[in-house]
């Protein structure tokens, strides 16, 4: 009994009326955990009664505590039928079982009913007393925390990263159950949110499990989610990134633990450890070994457990021999993988041959960007050799041999953080992904989810091949997802491959780090831009250069991750949000057939996608991007990709060439003329775009530098080539001529349109920005005003002769007045920029496509912003108007020699995955893989960046923030994706916020259609999340992600349902112009921080 | 391709105070964007109609769903659905409670039912008002009616703590909850040219002075009579002025008053010889009046009395305001010098607010 909850139940408000003729309500509440229920007594006639019940105490196992939620139902009292239900009130008491994160559960907690919505308030008190030691406790992970954040929590310092964590459940869906058909919808609404609310906590408790396995105390980027199955059932799903959190105690680290790169980051000396990002270390490889060597087994580290502090002490002095062993020397990453490589690389070339139909299916401009990899090798051979598939048979074999060469290797080493103490990252190779298409089946033992599990690991595995394929030993900034229509389901994972230092393998002790800083100082600044992989053997064609910043090493023309550009970063100008969106037809079809179909069409959208990508980047006269998110998604009848990135220009990358139109059709004198006539257009968007986002890079004089650089602006490659020769590689040089034009060949009524889209886009009303990182590049100034919102938009096509092409512009239509939408409503706020902007689509129906935006505007100070954009590297530069050169010249007549060989590096790997159905319908040998690959480095410094970001202006915010909530009787609450709040400290953490809320109408018109319903239910979700963090004592929740919104409308029965699933980490902040106050108060909060790590860390 | 659904929900509720007010002002949502087009905010911030339609739309929506909060305001302070500002949150109260002079004039002093409701077509032809922004006023004007009807203490006050009114907006609904209470007649041709500012000034000085309120510690307390304290007048006070009747009806009193008044006056008032003809009308009005407030019909008719006996007279004569002003304080003044005449406090209640509600009635 290593536990007891206990709840009281103080009163209710704003009940609703169950009674017509008293028009008052008897209301009485069930408190519900585990098996266990209390009742309080029924307070008569009121809508606002008192309780005031006594304390109702559970003694339960602390398994329960972290799987059950606490369960409060408040009923209408009746003397003569049924008591009627009011609504309920789900409380996840998660956050009380780890000491430093909220000690009560205490507030006002709106009651819901999944019919319904809020049904008025009731006031609640939770409180748990844990009487378990602290072996016993660790066994069943309590005590384990969880992030949603994908960074480091301020506030907390990585003493190890540890590495990846997964983990699924799967259960049969209530919904779909054979007694769904005799049960209200209400019960069956209920069943659903109590069952998922039990996997969550189940699969909780068992990656903590996992985290305890690797000695780590918390998940850091710890993402969740639903896959509804159906028929064939209910998966809840986890990863995350294992760590070892240290929470920074002393008042001057306090400052800095910080949101956005602050001045006093610099100050701090840093053994302070001031800003939690700089830490952590690396785990990749070495800590692979660690894991094995401590706890080979789950039941040997549950036995084990009492020693835990040996073992944790053990990593801070334990050499890692086998550490370097994989490319983790950054400053010659090829060599180590070099012949592994060349392999791989004639196997890539030779297999590309063989496959004549790839190449034809994509026109010219196809071959620029596609390159095949060995990993359309390796999946072959996989293939063949097992057909994979659903049993898992054959999987099980590799996975075993995974095992065993897990031995040497980390399993999976991949993170799911997006940004990283600074020296983290070494290298960044491209954004790596994998996507496989498989048929739904019932899944027959929940208890064995092994068919999903495969799925899983076989994708990951890809990933892992993929990252190798670039020289890289990790993957970053991953995250998996999936779509699923009827039976079909793809699954898609991501992330960037990169090569980390080794020395934040180990233990983050403050001598590796002061002398990595050093290093850092003195060789890498500009290092993560540049490549990791052999550029003799690069696994796709790639345009190589030496890196702007250092000239030493060398760096791809462009660079795609999906990471946050990192705080250190040289960026030159702002950034923007791009997005490239494309629909596919498919026809109908069931089951294999179906499979195959969309195993088809995927090569042909990611390249699409991907070719996209590329021509909207070049057209805003940048060079890399970040944040990348590819979603694709699977309806009845056709396929949607949406990818969302922000574009920057990083000064260490070259200058990116222009978009060159050539028409196929050269007779035609009109043709020509209206080919000029797009040409003009492009190159005029191009020059617009540059001083819209104030991308002015320097112009380097080759005098200075030795002219390593390729100039774009030169018409001649001779001359180029010439003033290269001297320190260039002569394969390199080859490529030069065909970089600076991207060709654009329109030789078809597609093309045509491609290009037309490009032109569409309309740039963000002045004052406005946009990107889908955390922060914006280029500003820093922010003020504390946020506004976080969810907007919802679902068209209906109209069903008459849909084209592939009218589909396109219908949802890029959909798309661009979505965002015009929100520029207009938040006009308000200008300037101000729109952060981690988040489109979801979904095909909820045959003719619907619904698209969901989750984001945060955050004003910002313009005066301040001005300054920011120069660097060190512009300073020291001559700055010369180089813009209208460079717009003016193509080489016109080179592009369509250079043809062959692709100016632009592909970037990122996909590959689709026929294995599910191969061995039903053979049809794998069509296999196509496309991928392309991305390369992407930065270079970065960050001196000025950092000195600028700290002024975030008291005064301006004080004036803003001001005003509101002076006499409100509701505290207010921010939500924002961010991980951080501008203008102020988060001070604690309390806990994962998790909620999954059905919301279902059987009078659909008279809650105002289907915008009054989801408009209501959403607003009621918000409130929801809003009073439990209030509840939790917090004032804010930080990297919050609406991670699902199904929504389902049967006008014609008048009826709708829409499911939910938000979670985000609940904190408390201070305002830092309210910190000197506050800092009295911090005591007590280094007391718990230091409890707790005596728990943990010792 | 239509949008089948579009929604917006921030953390914090937009609210957006232009469209508000069309809201308000009961446009439909087709109207609302027309009228926004017209304001030129398209070519402002360079959006499109069909981005005004939906931010419109939206808009509308969260006021339709605040709205069912605005008829309870603490609910909306106490709410947890929608995070507004109190600043904002105060805006919306004061706004959606706010209401249109020329509603007001048209329903003020009428009962608040249902047969009135009816009337609210002709009204909203007749004001240029929409019928949904009439039905709004009157129904905010019923509501806080309804809440207060029952209660006692200070009529301001209790609007104002139930309705968390502005301190000048909850004096407006005070004054007409009390004309509503008291169905004094404003409607009638005469009263045409008064506004509501005019009436709120009486209803004002006539709660503070002749309701049961007024009298401070009320005697009847503890009384089973279900008066309320600021809404109904005084009925003691009513019957008790009937002994006023005596300054005219005794024809010395009459006489000795007008003297006192002309011997002040003199050579003060420019219309000084028309107001000796006329003083024993005015006064026979004034007292008439007075003496007729027993009966309910009567209170009703107190303003169209007023303004016939007493204004009208005055204003034909083109007595300045200054002069009317001079003569009413002599007027009152002048009975405490009436040796015979015992009901100086009665006359001073009386008298006082009538003074002050002549004033404010007495232009053109």
């Amino acid at each position: 009994m290593p536990g007891k909850l206990k709840v009281k139940i103080v009163a209710g408000r704003h009940l609703p009326v169950m009674d017509r003729a008293s028009d008052l309500t008897d209301a009485f509440v069930e408190v519900k955990f585990g098996n266990t229920t209390f009742k309080t007594d029924v307070y008569l006639k009121s809508l606002n009664p008192q309780w005031n019940s006594e304390w109702f105490k559970f003694e339960v196992d602390d398994e329960d505590l972290q799987d059950e939620p606490l369960q409060i139902t408040v009923l209408d009292h009746d003397t003569y039928s049924a008591n009627d239900a009011i609504g309920k009130v789900y409380i996840d008491i998660d956050p009380l079982l780890y000491s430093e994160a909220a000690t009560v559960i205490s507030g006002w907690f709106p009651i819901y009913d999944t019919i319904h919505g809020i049904r008025g308030e009731i006031n609640v008190v939770v409180k748990v007393d844990l009487f378990n030691d602290l072996n016993r406790f660790r066994q069943s992970s309590c005590g384990v925390k969880f992030f949603c954040t994908t960074s480091i929590p301020k506030c907390y310092r990585a003493v190890i990263i540890h590495g990846f964590v997964e983990e699924l459940v799967v259960n049969e869906d209530p919904e779909y159950q054979w007694i769904d058909r005799i049960r209200t919808p209400r019960a069956s609404n209920e069943a659903r949110q109590r069952l998922i609310s039990l996997m969550s906590g189940e699969l909780q408790r068992k990656i903590g499990l996992k985290v305890l396995e690797m000695r780590g105390n918390a998940v850091v980027g710890y993402l969740q989610c639903f896959d509804l199955e159906g028929e064939s059932g209910l998966v809840v799903r986890a990863i995350g990134t294992a760590c070892t959190l240290d929470k920074l105690s002393s008042p001057a680290a306090f400052l800095p633990a910080c949101n956005s790169p602050s001045k006093e980051m610099k100050e701090i000396p840093f053994n302070e450890d001031p800003n939690p990002n700089t830490h952590s270390s690396g785990p990749s490889t070495p800590l692979k070994n660690q894991t094995y060597s401590f706890s080979p087994s789950k039941s040997y580290s549950r036995q084990s457990s009492s020693s835990d502090t040996d073992l944790s002490l053990t990593p801070k002095t334990a050499p890692y021999p086998q550490g370097p062993r994989i490319y983790l020397c950054p400053s010659s990453p090829s060599l180590s993988c070099g012949s592994l490589h060349l392999k791989k690389s004639c196997l890539l070339l030779s297999e590309s041959s063989l496959t004549p139909h790839h190449s034809s299916l994509v026109s010219p401009v196809l071959r620029k960007s596609v390159s095949f990899s060995e990993e359309l090798f390796l999946a072959a051979s996989g293939m063949g050799s097992g057909s994979a598939g659903k049993e898992g048979g054959p999987f099980k074999a590799l996975l075993r041999q995974q095992t065993q060469s897990a031995l040497e290797q980390r399993e999976f080493p991949f993170f799911t953080l997006t940004a990283f103490p600074p020296g983290f990252l070494v290298h960044v190779g491209g954004v790596v992904s994998a996507r496989s298409v498989k048929l739904l089946d019932r899944i027959h033992n929940p208890d064995e989810p092994e068919t999903r599990d495969a799925w899983w690991a076989e994708i990951r595995q890809e990933i892992k091949s993929h990252a190798k394929a670039l020289g890289c030993h990790a993957v970053v900034g991953y995250s998996e997802s999936t779509s699923i229509c009827e039976e079909v389901c793809i699954l898609s994972a991501s992330g960037t491959a990169a090569v980390l230092n080794p020395r934040f393998l180990q233990d983050g002790t403050v001598e590796g780090c002061l002398e990595q800083r050093l290093e850092e100082n003195l060789s890498t600044r500009c290092g993560f831009c540049h490549i990791p992989y052999d550029e003799l053997n690069m696994p796709f064609p790639a345009h190589l250069t030496y890196c702007y910043n250092c000239r030493k090493q060398k760096v791809p023309d462009v660079l795609f991750t999906t990471i946050d550009l990192p705080t250190d970063a040289t960026v030159i100008g702002k950034g923007c949000l791009i997005q490239a969106r494309l629909c596919r037809l498919k026809k109908k079809a069931q089951a294999e057939a179906n499979a195959t179909a969309i195993s088809n069409l995927l090569p042909f959208m990611e390249y699409e996608v991907h070719t996209q990508l590329m021509n909207k980047l070049k057209l805003k006269g940048m060079n890399a991007l970040f944040g990348l998110r590819i979603q694709i998604t699977v309806g009845e009848n056709m396929l949607m990709g949406l990818a969302s990135a922000t574009g920057v220009y990083l000064a260490a990358l070259p200058t990116p060439g222009g978009i060159q139109i050539a028409g196929k059709t050269p007779n035609d004198g009109s043709y020509e003329q209206h080919i000029s006539h797009m040409q003009k257009k492009i190159n005029d968007t191009i020059a617009k775009n540059k001083e819209l986002y104030e991308i002015n890079p320097p112009e380097i004089s080759e005098e200075i530098i030795g002219s390593p650089i390729p100039e774009p602006r030169q018409r001649s490659r001779l001359l180029r080539s010439q003033s290269e020769s001297s320190d260039e590689v002569t394969e390199l040089d080859l490529s030069h001529g065909k970089k600076d034009a991207f060709v654009l060949e329109i030789d078809d009524t597609d093309a045509m349109e491609d290009v037309h889209s490009l032109l569409t886009d309309v740039p963000p009303p002045s004052g406005f920005y946009s990107c889908n990182t955390e922060i914006m590049p280029g500003i820093n100034n922010w003020t504390s005003e946020i506004q976080m919102f969810t907007s919802v938009r679902v068209i209906r096509l109209s069903s008459l002769n849909l084209t592939n092409q009218a589909l396109n512009k219908n949802f890029n239509d959909l798309c661009e007045n979505l965002l015009k939408s929100l520029y207009f409503k938040l006009r308000s706020m200008i300037p101000c920029c729109l952060c981690h902007v988040n489109f979801t689509v979904s095909l909820p129906e045959d003719e619907l496509i619904q698209v969901t935006v989750t984001a945060v505007a955050i004003t910002f100070d313009k005066n301040q912003a001005l300054q920011t954009t120069k660097t060190p590297v512009e300073k020291s530069l001559q700055r010369a108007s180089t813009d209208n050169e460079e717009l003016l010249q193509f080489p016109l007549e080179l592009c369509s020699d250079s043809l062959p060989s692709h100016p632009f590096p592909p970037v990122k790997a996909t590959s689709v995955d026929y294995s599910s159905f191969a061995d039903r319908c053979s049809s794998w040998i069509e296999l196509i893989k496309l991928k392309a690959q991305t390369i992407r480095r930065g270079s970065i410094k960050t001196t000025v960046t950092v000195e600028k970001a700290s002024p975030v202006g008291d005064g301006n915010f004080r004036n803003r923030s001001a005003p509101p909530c002076a006499n409100s009787t509701v505290g207010v609450v921010k939500m924002t994706p961010l991980s951080f709040i501008p203008g102020a400290k988060i001070t604690k953490y309390l806990g994962i916020i998790n909620m999954f809320f059905i919301r279902e109408t059987t009078s659909l018109r008279e809650e105002g259609g289907v915008s009054g319903f989801l408009h209501a239910f959403i607003a009621e979700v918000f409130a929801m999340v809003r009073a439990h963090v209030a509840a939790l004592g917090g004032n804010a929740v930080v990297s919050y992600i609406m991670k699902q919104c199904v929504f389902m409308e049967n006008p014609n029965k008048n009826q709708a349902q829409c499911l939910i699933n938000v979670s985000g980490d609940a904190v408390v902040f201070v305002r830092e112009s309210d910190l000197e106050v506050v800092s009295s108060q911090q005591p007590t909060t280094n007391c718990q921080s230091s409890c707790t790590e005596g728990e943990v860390t010792t | 391709m239509t949008s089948e659904l579009d929604i917006f929900v921030g953390n914090t509720t937009l609210i957006d105070e232009d469209v508000y007010r069309l809201w308000l002002d009961g446009y439909s949502v087709t109207d609302a964007v027309a009228l926004r087009v017209r304001s030129g905010i398209l070519e402002q911030t360079g959006a499109t109609a069909a981005v005004l339609q939906s931010d419109t739309m939206d808009h509308y929506r969260t006021f339709h769903m605040l709205e069912r909060l605005l008829h309870a305001p603490p609910k909306l302070l106490h709410q947890l659905i929608f995070q507004i500002p109190p600043s904002r949150q105060a805006l919306l109260i004061e706004r959606y409670y706010a209401f249109d002079e020329a509603f007001v004039r048209e329903v003020l002093g009428k009962k608040l039912s249902k047969g009135t409701k009816k009337d609210l077509d002709d009204i909203s032809t007749k004001t240029g008002i929409t019928l949904k922004s009439c039905r709004r006023q009157f129904d905010n004007f019923k509501r806080v009616f309804k809440v207060v009807e029952e209660m006692r203490g200070s009529l301001v006050d209790n609007i104002q703590q139930h309705f968390l009114l502005s301190d000048r907006l909850a004096r407006d609904y005070a004054a007409i909850v009390f004309f509503a209470n008291n169905r004094f007649e404003t409607g009638k041709k005469k009263l045409q040219y008064l506004s509501f500012g005019d009436f709120a000034f009486c209803a004002e000085l006539m709660i503070q002075n002749w309701t049961l309120g007024a009298v401070g510690e009320a005697p009847i307390d503890l009384d089973s009579q279900m008066d309320d304290m600021d809404m109904d007048l005084d009925k003691e006070f009513l019957q008790d002025l009937k002994e006023l009747k005596v300054l005219v009806a005794d024809k010395d009193l009459l006489d000795l008053h007008k003297s006192l008044v002309c011997t002040a006056l003199r050579g003060k008032l420019g219309v000084f010889s028309e107001m000796e003809a006329n003083f024993k009308n005015l006064s026979r009005g004034l007292v008439n009046v007075a003496a007729k407030l027993t009966h309910n019909k009567d209170v009703r008719d107190l303003f169209v009395d007023l303004v016939e006996k007493f204004v009208e007279p005055c204003r034909s004569d083109h007595w300045p305001l200054s002069d009317v002003r001079f003569f009413l304080n002599q007027y009152s003044a002048s009975v405490h010098s009436l040796d015979g005449f015992r009901h100086q406090a009665l006359w001073d209640r009386y008298m006082g607010t009538l003074r002050g509600c002549l004033l404010r009635l007495y232009h053109d």
